[in-house]
């Protein structure tokens, strides 16, 4: 392997979501986006919803939803509460799930929980970011 | 001494238990298979969310945070996960044991139950019984969890409750399962001196106390879930084993009872073969 590459591993509560070697991982956290390549500062980040892009041995994307990164130089560890291949999601499913949220958002009611909603709101469009 | 159709009547019942036994045994070995891949899937989760949560609170200190800190509140949540059946040997009971010889005083408990053999018994304990939440048992999801700790982080950090349990049955292996009293909040860090962990500068973003707001949650969830996958491959377990024990029990009652069978079935014909020879002498 070349000595630009590192390990990453993503695991869930239910299973080794992914492991392998990788130049660069990208994904969104609650600072924002980020971009790692090997040597990175150690550095433990909280993942907010959006799409995982490994570039590596093999290129993929997933879509990540909630859970947290370990990151040392040599490798990266994100522990995923929820994360999908784009081939398990479903896009009607996710759209609907887009176009609700969006409606809770525009026509604010009182007992609505604004959080959740732009949490549902940024899962859809994490989902249907990694379908396109 | 019984008679002969006492005692067949008697085996044939013991037969067929035996059969359900072992029809029994043989379902929990599936399951068992299926429970104890999902308990050692997520093993590697926790280990991890374990050794950051850790590692944070030895980097954080002592901060000032509501989830490490000792609470003034009195009441005390305890998720207790049992099985929803019986017929599993000891596992069902030694969680209620568990709880009912613990120093936890019992008129500050609140008993979150998964299983309903659980609620059963602390119904008959007394104690103050939140929401069942039995049915989640039968097929522990994350999303389960994940609803279930929200609830029980409200609450704690409304200040309802102030320290939070969870009762569970740790699965070691096949044979050994071991009942388990932890504690998830306020969090406890663990003094461990020469972790390996701690060598390397961790950096947080945003910030320890920031991020313990958010990660904490997670590690409440992945533990209770733990402890749901983990007490699900006991009962399995414990159950297989149960039920194991009960087959060859009643193979061994057969084994006495056809000897006696025998024995009586012979008793009759010497005793007939005797009343004839003596019949016939008579008549001679």
């Amino acid at each position: 392997m070349a000595d630009n590459t590192f390990t990453i591993k993503i695991i869930t509560p239910n299973r080794v979501f992914y492991t392998g070697e990788a130049t660069m991982v990208e994904f969104n956290t609650t600072e924002g986006e980020i971009g790692i390549y090997r040597n990175h500062i150690p550095l433990t980040v909280i993942v907010k919803p959006g799409v995982l892009r490994i570039t590596g041995e093999d290129n993929r994307e997933a879509a990540l939803h909630a859970g947290f990164a370990e990151i040392l130089p040599d490798s990266v560890t994100i522990l995923a509460e929820i994360i999908e291949w784009p081939e398990e999601i479903d896009e009607a499913r996710a759209q609907s799930a887009l176009h609700r949220a969006e409606d809770r958002l525009a026509h604010k009611s009182d007992n609505l929980d604004v959080f959740r909603a732009e949490a549902a709101l940024q899962r859809a469009m994490a989902r249907i970011n990694v379908l396109k | 001494m019984a008679s002969m159709r006492d005692i067949k009547r008697r085996k044939s019942s013991i037969q067929s238990t035996g059969q359900i036994t072992k029809a029994m045994k043989l379902v929990s070995t599936v399951k068992l298979q299926r429970s104890k891949q999902i308990a050692e899937n997520s093993r590697d989760y926790f280990d991890y969310m374990y050794r950051t949560v850790q590692s944070m609170l030895s980097k954080a200190g002592n901060i000032d945070h509501v989830y490490v800190k000792e609470s003034e509140c009195k009441k005390k949540a305890v998720i207790m996960i049992t099985g929803n059946r019986g017929l599993a040997g000891g596992y069902n009971s030694n969680v209620v044991k568990l709880i009912t010889k613990s120093e936890l005083p019992k008129e500050d408990l609140v008993v979150y139950t998964l299983g309903k053999k659980g609620r059963e018994a602390m119904t008959r304990y007394g104690v103050k019984l939140a929401e069942d939440y039995s049915e989640m048992i039968d097929n522990p999801e994350y999303i389960d969890a994940m609803g279930l700790c929200d609830e029980l982080l409200k609450l704690y950090k409304a200040g309802e409750i102030g320290e939070i349990y969870l009762a569970y049955t740790h699965f070691k292996n096949t044979v050994t399962h071991e009942p388990r009293l932890m504690k998830l909040l306020p969090v406890e860090s663990e003094e461990t001196e020469n972790d390996s962990i701690n060598d390397i500068p961790m950096n947080f973003e945003p910030v320890e106390e920031e991020a313990l707001d958010l990660i904490i949650p997670k590690y409440v969830t992945s533990l209770i879930y733990g402890g749901m996958v983990e007490s699900v491959a006991s009962e399995n377990g414990a159950r297989m084993q149960a039920m194991d024990n009960a087959t060859s029990n009643a193979e061994e009652m057969i084994d006495k009872l056809t000897l006696l069978y025998n024995r009586a079935r012979q008793g009759s014909i010497t005793q007939e073969l005797t009343e004839i020879i003596a019949g016939s002498q008579a008549q001679a």
